[in-house]
């Protein structure tokens, strides 16, 4: 079948970056060690052209023999993951610098799992969502085991690859079952497959059983949440930053075109299993970090709960519950990347920290990065008038509207208990003795990042509707 | 007797559900676990071929191969990152990775 103009008019955010990350490449190999520096830049700002791409000039369409799909919702969620990733980069390299591990890899590693989170997120086959998948998975094993002479990290590397390809084998047996019921490995198909009847029901379902199960792993949801803790805590501290903001956004987007868009006859099946994993996330994510001493490990618990709520639009399966869902993404992605801009100032004598109890005191000794943490951990705790409080609020609304009376109440519940956590950290910061000291330090990139991420934060209630009105053009996307 | 679609997707089922026992009860070798993770995938290429012959539709067969390059490319990092874990602990048994908990 021959591949018109049009399908490369429509992949072209995704071949510029493939291109430039193929020169760049090319470019690092050849002038060795000393190339990091300017391939962290070219890349940041590869990815920033990238996001820009997507929507100037916009189009829309399926593309590639219906493989790949490019929407307003597509093209929203990678806007976000683009935004997340080109962030990330520029925060790590105070990091790796000084633990010697800056090498011109890590940016173009970080480019290419989010070329792998584009395919992912335009996915409209079975085929292309599993080599996209892949893409952005095999990139993530490696940064996560970066700093390859520390323990931590290596083993991070591994427990993520073991899991994650188990994660994988199973997405792929569902699919397989999928294809063979459906007789099709297109979204069009197997939806087509289900309206009509065609479908061998009973082992449509298992495999979707199969292929959910694969996707929660990814998206870090209970019960397949087990990795997170550990490689969240093991992984250096920027690539976790990394982790838990575009990875997410990516898995969610393409569970979110899996179930709504070819198993979308199923609404009653699986929105069950997504109440339930939603529920459950939100429970483990408030009561796991309770005892938590350790900050990054608390973090993937806080994320795990957020992913309980993000999932809670989902279940809704209605226009609202997307919306939802964007508007929680967005304001997650800018939480998480100030939290961490904070977690990697926290040195004392040049040694990363990274205990909660070493923020003893930080109220007076560095008042401004104190204020910063404050104004996430209100917002993560879903405290008005801040920012997180909106995310919540629609997330809830959307909940409701579709009659999920129970899981919203216990959202809710959930969402008390893990203020808790959250308000430990300002108690802690602010009527703690210092034990001694954080250094003061001047990263540049990385206080701007925070003090940015801060700023939206505290003041995003004057103008929520922006970002609700992109929001609701993205839901539109799935909605036509 | 006819061999039919259900016993290859008897057989299919049956290495799956080996690879994933082994990956879960397995409490030697990190190997082990490796082995177990390409079982799986070839439990799915079984599954993908078997319903492509059956359904005379080749899109079966086109993903086993994608199936196939992917797994080759993810054996090697697994490796990799093993080989690396293994310079700096000299050792690759499940027991011993175990330096954070929680």
């Amino acid at each position: 079948m021959p591949i018109g103009l049009e399908s490369w008019t429509l992949a072209r955010p995704e071949i510029f970056l493939a291109a430039s990350t193929a020169l760049l490449l090319v470019y690092g190999v050849l002038r060795g060690e000393g190339s990091a520096s300017f391939v962290a830049v070219a890349t940041t700002i590869a990815l920033l052209v990238t996001a820009v791409l997507i929507f100037v000039p916009y189009r829309e369409g399926t593309a590639f023999a219906s493989l790949f799909v490019v929407d307003r919702l597509t093209g929203t969620m990678k806007v976000l993951m683009l935004v997340g990733a080109a962030i990330a980069i520029p925060m790590s390299r105070a990091y790796f610098e000084r633990v010697q591990s800056w090498r011109f890899e890590y940016p173009l590693l970080v480019a290419l799992s989010a070329l792998g989170m584009m395919l992912m997120i335009s996915a409209n086959d079975l085929m292309s969502l599993y080599v996209g998948l892949e893409l952005q998975s095999l990139a993530l094993y490696v940064i996560a085991a970066f700093q390859r002479d520390t323990v931590r990290s290596t083993e991070a590397g591994v427990k993520y690859f073991v899991l994650g390809s188990v994660a994988s084998g199973m997405l792929l047996f569902g699919a397989s079952l999928i294809y063979g019921f459906c007789g099709g490995t297109a979204f069009v198909q197997i939806s087509r497959a289900l309206i009509d009847g065609k479908a061998g029901e009973l082992g449509t379902v298992i495999g979707l059983v199969f292929v959910v199960a694969g996707l929660a792993f990814k998206i870090a949801a209970v019960p397949f949440h087990m990795w997170t803790p550990d490689v969240y805590e093991g992984a250096p501290t920027p690539v976790t930053a990394f982790f838990a903001v575009a990875p997410k956004i990516a898995a969610i987007s393409l569970t979110v075109s899996v179930l709504m868009g070819p198993f979308k006859p199923l609404f009653p099946q699986w929105q069950q299993i997504i109440v339930v994993v939603s529920v459950l996330s939100m429970a483990l994510g408030a009561f796991a970090a309770i005892g938590q001493p350790n900050i990054k490990r608390l973090m993937a618990y806080s994320s795990i709960g957020n992913v309980g709520y993000i999932l809670l639009g989902v279940a809704s399966g209605s226009e609202k519950g997307i919306q939802a869902m964007v508007f929680y993404l967005a304001i997650y992605l800018v939480m998480t990347l100030g939290t961490f801009a904070i977690i990697l100032m926290m040195q004392r004598r040049n040694v990363m920290v990274e205990n909660i109890s070493d923020l003893a005191g930080l109220g007076r000794t560095q008042p401004m990065m104190a204020f910063a943490m404050l104004l996430f951990m209100f917002s993560l705790a879903g405290i008005p008038p801040l920012a997180g409080f909106w995310a919540k609020l629609y997330v809830f609304m959307a909940a409701i509207e579709a009659r999920l009376f129970w899981p919203a109440v216990l959202g809710v519940l959930a969402s008390v208990v893990a203020s808790y956590y959250y308000l430990r950290i300002v108690k802690v910061m602010y009527f703690d003795e210092p034990t001694e000291a954080l250094d003061r330090t001047a990263f540049g990139v990385t206080r701007a990042v925070a003090f940015a991420a801060a700023l939206i934060v505290a003041v995003f209630s004057l103008a929520p509707q922006p970002l609700s009105l992109v929001a609701a053009a993205a839901a539109k996307g799935l909605f036509p | 007797m006819t061999i039919g679609l259900g016993h290859y997707l008897f057989v299919a089922a049956a290495l799956f559900t080996f690879g994933v026992l082994g990956i879960f009860l397995n409490r030697k070798n990190v190997i082990i676990i490796l082995m177990c993770v390409e079982l799986m995938l070839l439990a799915v290429n079984i599954n993908l071929v078997a319903f492509s012959a059956f359904q005379g539709n080749v899109v079966g067969q086109v993903f086993a191969m994608l199936v196939l390059t992917v797994a080759a490319a993810e054996a090697a990092i697994g490796l990799a990152i093993l080989v690396v874990y293994f310079r700096i602990r000299g050792t690759v048994e499940v027991e011993d990775i175990n330096a954070m908990k929680g």
